[in-house]
């Protein structure tokens, strides 16, 4: 089960930059190092063989993410590839592409994920990738013209979005006598999507046979929204609404960190506490709603577990709008810090929180009681959306989905940030892969929150009183150097919460790419649910805990 | 502008601006009330105003909400109808997953280019006489996100609103307090014309002729609904 701080089993392979170089040999057409990991420059019909080399014999199995930018002249897609034994193991592969023909090879057959990612580059910003297996807009209508991300954009183009009738893509008359299969739209407004994700799905009897998640329903242009504004304080709204199920400050720490490792800031270990007790609360909030939803899903429980999971919802709520002013979106960090210090009366703020905590074992033996011990619970999600470690790699999945799969990856060990590394906690891993272990997985990360909270009181109680500096000086315009490239993560409440910022030399990012878990996860759906009944495709959507704001972006 | 001379909305009128709203609701009276009744036996029979106050009253105490949630707000919705904030004990608290069974609807959260014509069908498909509240900044203008190329600014382009509730997200508390006027209007039979202009859905085939259209011929039927999303033209 849980592992500790300490990892068990054999150390990972060290790779050193010398290695990689003779790895990649002449392929490499140049260096383009990143502030996080080394780049090398590669050519498009490369890809393939160059990440194939980096998985298979350095080790690099996890493609974190995949940034796609057009400069004035050439097209770029960085692969950010890391290790799910040691995150801190990085190495970027730049592909540029010129501009007249911005053809590179697809990365599909090595790494699953990369599937979704090129649709997503393809769509936003207009590379196309050779030998992908399908080549379609994801996150805009199929009849959009043009690619918002790329230069010359014009947005003040009409555009023409239609309503259609899905068709079958098995049988072309689903009420034909012949036919054994049945075409079905899960969504995007239907209860058990979680938002507005739309389920392509084709049944043959109670048998799922095929799935396609449609999404974009909420692309809300977040990666615009950033590139527009400037890093001091325009940008720090923004990440409270991608996970918007109250993971605020879990994700304002992710650009926080990536802002404040580009602009080379330090924050105060005292904000730093105040910033790890923040984050836990929400992810008490966010694994709750996790929780109550699902119960709402796998059978349809209004009344008691969704209810109890919203009480205790409200109650992390009000503290936090002590801690933050705000209920849900929270821009509580700065860059160098956090807005202000505990709310006064202290002792009263200290004293609500820990009440909360007291009282919170006995409700995770109420949920264990009616949730995890229910034997209609257990029939209906023991071994359902089964999802394979090596799967799971593959699709890059991370969080509570990785590690109910038995991945022991978080990042709040693996590649410490704020004060996770001086607190006693555990890691939770489950290996059932199934919608079980996840759920439990969430159970289990509730408990360990609880536990670093208590600690970060306590540190906050006894904290020198002269010594309580919530900011850094920062500069009030911060423009970090020209064509610094930097990628960091977080790990948020589902998964690892990433960001990759190009700067220009202005004061607004040039690049502005979040790589978001949920995206990740959900990509996985069709391997967990095909050939199990549909209502195993429900259980297992609910037990991704998806939020579509996240995945769309 | 300089601070001695106050802006002009301030010193003319103390009365809203209604420039927006009265671009995007067309002309026409509203015939959400009672529309069949009122024609058959004319306006001003006395058993049928008595009749019409109490339907009235019956609909603003028993509102069937849709569930549906969009972004964020749908967050402090859920917050709304669960314990502690409790919206059924104003009446109006059963949350619908069926269209066709709802009353009221709440939009809360963001609309893009591809879920607005969705939205319009799950408006289309709730029975008559229904409304509209619209949750949040997003709902209003686009919010936080209005300059975004995908966003549409405000619910309103689509289907009509008859309460506004501003924030980013509104507390429960806002909500309830939006339904509660809500309630209000309708037992005061009142309510906001149904007509919006800017976005409709149509047949690809009716549409007008332009570039747009010449060039997406080959990939849309005639038949197909459609909805034109025009960004720049929206107020």
């Amino acid at each position: 089960m849980s592992t500790g701080l300490e990892r068990g089993g054999q150390p990972p392979i060290e790779v050193t930059e010398d290695d990689l170089e003779a790895l990649i040999g002449d392929r490499a057409l140049a260096r383009d190092d990143h502030m996080n990991a080394p780049g090398f420059v590669i050519r498009p019909d490369d890809v393939q063989s160059v990440l194939t080399d980096l998985r298979d014999e350095a080790g690099f199995d996890h493609l974190a993410n995949l940034t796609a930018q057009e400069y004035a002249d050439r097209y770029e897609s960085i692969y950010h590839l890391r290790k799910y034994d040691d995150p801190t193991q990085e190495v970027s592969v730049v592909v540029p592409t010129t501009t007249d023909d911005p053809v590179s090879q697809s990365a599909e057959p090595v790494f699953r994920t990369a599937d979704w990612h090129e649709r997503e580059a393809f769509d936003l910003v207009g590379i196309d990738y050779e030998g992908h297996p399908d080549p379609r807009r994801i996150l805009l209508p199929e009849t959009w013209q043009g690619h918002p991300l790329s230069r010359g954009y014009d947005q003040e183009k009409p555009q023409l979005v239609t309503l259609t009738e899905h068709a079958n893509p098995v049988q072309p008359d689903h009420h034909d006598d012949e036919s054994d299969t049945m075409f079905l739209n899960i969504g995007p407004h239907h209860p058990a999507t979680h938002g507005v994700l739309h389920i392509e799905t084709v049944l043959d009897g109670e048998t799922v046979v095929d799935v396609d998640p449609d999404i974009g329903y909420l692309h809300r242009c977040e990666e615009q929204m950033c590139q527009q504004g400037t890093y001091r304080h325009q940008i720090m709204p923004y990440p409270d609404r991608w996970d918007y199920v109250s993971a605020g400050l879990l994700n304002e720490w992710a650009y926080a960190r990536t802002a404040e490792d580009l602009a080379d800031i330090e924050v105060p270990e005292y904000a730093q506490v105040i910033r790890t007790m923040g984050a836990e609360l929400c992810r008490i909030a966010s694994h709750m709603l996790a929780l109550a939803t699902f119960a709402l899903d796998v059978y349809g429980d209004f009344t008691a577990i969704f209810q109890y999971g919203m009480r205790d919802r409200e109650v992390v709520q009000d503290i936090l709008e002590d801690l933050t002013g705000q209920r849900l979106m929270f821009n509580y960090f700065r860059l160098g810090g956090v807005a202000w210090d505990l709310p006064e009366p202290r002792e009263e703020f200290i004293e609500k929180t820990r009440d909360f905590l007291d009282e919170l074992p006995a409700k995770v033996d109420e949920y264990n009681d009616l949730l995890t011990g229910n034997e209609i619970f257990q029939i209906r999600t023991h071994d359902t959306g089964i999802l394979e470690p090596e799967v799971a790699k593959q699709y890059g999945c991370t969080g509570p989905v990785a590690r109910g799969s038995g991945i022991d990856y978080d990042l709040r060990r693996d590649d410490p940030y704020g004060y996770y590394d001086n607190l006693e906690w555990d890691v939770v891993t489950e290996d059932g892969c199934d919608n079980y272990s996840r759920v439990l997985v969430r159970m289990q990360e509730v408990e360990e929150s609880a536990k670093i909270i208590e600690q970060c009181l306590d540190l906050l109680e006894d904290w020198p009183e002269d010594e309580r500096t919530v900011q850094s000086n920062v500069p009030r315009t911060l423009k970090p150097d020209a064509d610094t490239e930097i990628y960091r993560a977080v790990e948020g409440a589902k998964g690892e919460l990433g960001i990759y910022i190009r700067s220009d030399g202005t004061d607004k990012p040039g690049r502005f790419k979040i790589r978001s878990p949920c995206f990740h996860n959900l990509s996985a759906l069709p391997e967990m649910s095909e050939g199990e009944y549909v209502p195993d495709l429900i259980a297992s959507l609910g037990s991704l805990d998806i939020v579509l704001g996240e995945v769309d972006r | 502008m300089s601070s001695e001379q106050p802006r002009q909305q301030i010193y003319d009128s103390t009365a809203p601006s209604t420039d927006t709203r009265d671009s995007r609701i067309g002309e026409g009276a509203d015939d959400r009330f009672n529309s069949k009744l009122r024609e058959a036996f004319g306006s001003t029979p006395f058993i049928l105003t008595k009749f019409d106050k109490f339907m009235n009253w019956v609909r603003g105490n028993s509102m069937f909400m849709l569930q549906f949630g969009i972004a964020c707000c749908s967050i402090e919705m859920m917050h709304t109808y669960a314990i502690k904030h409790d919206l059924d004990r104003f009446g109006a608290g059963v949350p619908r997953a069926s269209p066709r069974q709802a009353d009221v609807m709440i939009v809360p959260g963001t609309i893009v280019s591809k879920f607005g014509p969705r939205m319009k069908r799950v408006y289309d498909q709730m029975p008559e006489p229904k409304f509209v509240v619209g949750m949040g900044s997003c709902t209003i203008s686009g919010g936080p996100f209005q300059e975004g190329y995908n966003v549409v600014k405000g619910a309103e382009e689509i289907i009509p609103i008859d309460i506004h509730v501003p924030g980013c997200p509104p507390r429960p508390e806002a909500l309830v307090y939006g339904i509660a006027k809500l309630q209000e209007r309708i037992r005061n039979g009142e309510s906001t014309p149904v007509v919006v202009k800017p976005y409709e859905l149509e047949e690809f085939g009716d549409l007008p002729q332009d570039e747009l259209v010449q060039k997406l011929a080959d990939d849309i039927d005639e038949e197909d609904l459609v909805m034109r999303y025009n960004w720049a033209d929206s107020p």
